[in-house]
C-alpha cells in the first residue's frame, strides 16, 4: 500500500546537514581562536547568550510588532481562521494564533519559538491579491515553517554571527580606550595588547562574514523545505507555485495577450540575456530564487501525475 | 526522530488512523440508550483533492466502488466541493453499520492510492429528541472524535457538545484538547 506519493528529498536534507556542519565547525574554530588569545570567554558567551535568549523567547512579539500585525479572532476573520483550522487538522498540529498586518505588500510570515507559541501573520495586501486556494497554499507553507521549528533553528544558527559581531564591537571599544579597561590581562604590555585586539577584530570579522553567508544558505534550504512540505500538505504543488509567482510580482511572465496579437511586436523586443548562473545577490538572499522554488514544485507536481 | 526531523526541516505527511472509526456504531447505541439521541442516517467524508492523474485515477475508482456499494446496500451518495476547496462525499443510509462501511470504503480507497494524508475528517449526523442536529466528527490524523453542534449564525451549542462528550467518553476516544474541536460551518449535511 502506498503511504504517500511523494519521494523523500535526500539531496536537500544532505545539503542542509553540510551547511549546519560548516556552521558548527566555524563556531568551534572561533571559540578556539578566542581561547588561544586568552579572551574571557565566559563574559562574551553570557552577553551573546542573553541576546539569543531574548530573541528566542520574544520572537513572536518582535516580529509581530515590527510588521505592525494584530491578532484577529475567529469572529473578525472567519474565513482565515477556517482555513488555518482545517490545515491544522490535516497536518495534526496545534492551531497557531492568526494575525493580520495592515500593509499593501503581499507577504506572510510565521514566527514563534515552538508550535504552542506560534503566530501566522498575513498582510492585507496578500489577502486582496490571492484567491482562496492560493492563500491556503501560502498558509500551508507558513505552517510548515512552524512545524519545522524554523525560528528556533535559525536563531541558534545565527548565534555565532551575533557573538562575532559583539566581539568586534567590544574589541574596538577596548582598543579605543587604550586597552586599559578592556580585556585587562596584558596591561603591562600595551603593544602586545594592541596586536591581540587587532587579531580578535580580524578573526571576528571573518567569522561574522562566513557565518552570515552560511546562515543565509541555511535559510534558503529551510524555505525550500517549507515549500515542499506545504505543497504536499495541500496536495496541489502548482497552487503554491501560482501564489509565489503572484506574490513576487512576476505574473507578467505568463502573458495574457494572445500569441497572434503579440507576435508582430516580438521583433522589437530586446530579450534580456539573463544568464541563470551565479550572482552575488543570490549568496545573500534569505529566499531561494523563484526559478529554484518553481522547479521543485514542478517536480512534486510530476510525482502526482504518475499512475499508482 | 522528531528532533532530527525538525533539524532537517522535513515533516512527513501524517498518515490517517482508520481503526477507531468503527467505534461509532457502538457510540450510536450508547447515545440512544442514554440520551435518546438518534443518528439521522447521514454521514460524510471530507478530504482535500490533490492535482494530477494519480488522484484522478483514485477518484474514478472511488466513484465506481461507491456506486456498486450503494446499489447493494440501498443507500445514496452525492459529492460536493465546498468553498475552501475540500471535497465532501455525503452518504445516506438508515443503517448505521452500512454508513460506517461506506465511509471506510472511501478511506481505504484513498489510502490504497497513497492519498491517505489528504483525509481531513468524517462526520456522522445525529439529532436530539427535541430535533436539534449535531455531528460527531472523526479526526483522521488524531484518531479521535469530537461533537460539533452548530446553531444559527456561526455559533455552537457548547452545552450540548459537552453533554455528548460526557456520554461517549467510555465508548470513543474523545479529542482531549478543546482547541482542536474545529468548527465546520456550512457542512453539507442536513
Amino acid at each position: 500500500m502506498a503511504r504517500t506519493r511523494f519521494a523523500a528529498d535526500a539531496g536537500l536534507a544532505s545539503r542542509m546537514v553540510l551547511t549546519m556542519f560548516l556552521l558548527g565547525l566555524l563556531y568551534v574554530v572561533f571559540v578556539a581562536v578566542l581561547v588561544a588569545l586568552k579572551i574571557p570567554l565566559i563574559l562574551v558567551l553570557l552577553i551573546a547568550g542573553g541576546f539569543l535568549f531574548f530573541q528566542y523567547f520574544f520572537s513572536d512579539r518582535i516580529a509581530l510588532s515590527s510588521m505592525r500585525g494584530r491578532e484577529v479572532s475567529p469572529e473578525q476573520a472567519p474565513e482565515l481562521h477556517q482555513m488555518v483550522d482545517r490545515l491544522c487538522a490535516l497536518a495534526d498540529m496545534p492551531k497557531p494564533r492568526v494575525a493580520v498586518a495592515d500593509s499593501d505588500l503581499p507577504n506572510a510570515f510565521a514566527t514563534g519559538r515552538n508550535q504552542k507559541h506560534a503566530v501566522v501573520c498575513v498582510t492585507t495586501g496578500i489577502l486582496r491579491r490571492l484567491s482562496t486556494p492560493e492563500l491556503e497554499a501560502v498558509l500551508s507553507h507558513e505552517l510548515s515553517h512552524v512545524a519545522h521549528r524554523d525560528v528556533a533553528v535559525m536563531t541558534i544558527a545565527s548565534f555565532l554571527g551575533i557573538l562575532a559581531g559583539f566581539v568586534v564591537r567590544s574589541s574596538i571599544y577596548a582598543g579605543a580606550y587604550g586597552g586599559g579597561g578592556g580585556w585587562g590581562r596584558s596591561n603591562d604590555r600595551d603593544n602586545n595588547a594592541g596586536a591581540v585586539i587587532l587579531l580578535v577584530v580580524l578573526a571576528s570579522a571573518v567569522v561574522y562574514a562566513l557565518s552570515f553567508l552560511l546562515t543565509r544558505l541555511l535559510s534558503r534550504y529551510r524555505e525550500l523545505s517549507a515549500d515542499r512540505a506545504g505543497a504536499i500538505l495541500i496536495g496541489r504543488p502548482s497552487l503554491l507555485a501560482a501564489a509565489l509567482v503572484k506574490i513576487t510580482g512576476e505574473m507578467g511572465r505568463i502573458p495574457t495577450r494572445d500569441l497572434r496579437a503579440a507576435e508582430p511586436l516580438n521583433a522589437f523586443f530586446l530579450v534580456p540575456a539573463l544568464a541563470p548562473g551565479f550572482s552575488f545577490s543570490s549568496l545573500f538572499a534569505t529566499h531561494p530564487p523563484l526559478e529554484r522554488r518553481l522547479e521543485q514544485l514542478a517536480q512534486l507536481e510530476a510525482q502526482l501525475g504518475r499512475p499508482a | 526522530m522528531k528532533f532530527l526531523d525538525a533539524l532537517l526541516g522535513r515533516s512527513k505527511p501524517k498518515q490517517p488512523k482508520l481503526d477507531a472509526l468503527f467505534g461509532v456504531t457502538g457510540a450510536a447505541i450508547t447515545l440512544e440508550a442514554a440520551a435518546g439521541m438518534r443518528p439521522t442516517g447521514q454521514a460524510a467524508v471530507c478530504f482535500k483533492p490533490a492535482s494530477g492523474q494519480g488522484f484522478a485515477a483514485a477518484a474514478e475508482e472511488l466513484h465506481d466502488l461507491l456506486e456498486l456499494a450503494v446499489k447493494e446496500a440501498g443507500s445514496t451518495v452525492s459529492v460536493t466541493d465546498d468553498r475552501y476547496g475540500y471535497r465532501w462525499v455525503v452518504l445516506t443510509d438508515p443503517e448505521m453499520e452500512d454508513l460506517v462501511t461506506s465511509v471506510h470504503l472511501v478511506n481505504s480507497t484513498l489510502e490504497q492510492y497513497g492519498f491517505g494524508p489528504q483525509l481531513l475528517c468524517s462526520v456522522f449526523a445525529f439529532s436530539t429528541p427535541e430535533g436539534q442536529r449535531f455531528h460527531l466528527v472523526y479526526l483522521y490524523k488524531r484518531g479521535t472524535f469530537y461533537p460539533f453542534a452548530p446553531l444559527g449564525g456561526e455559533r455552537r451549542d457548547n452545552e450540548l457538545e459537552l453533554r455528548v462528550k460526557a456520554t461517549l467518553e467510555g465508548d470513543l476516544p474523545i479529542e482531549p484538547e478543546l482547541g482542536r474541536w474545529f468548527a465546520l460551518w456550512g457542512l453539507p449535511l442536513g
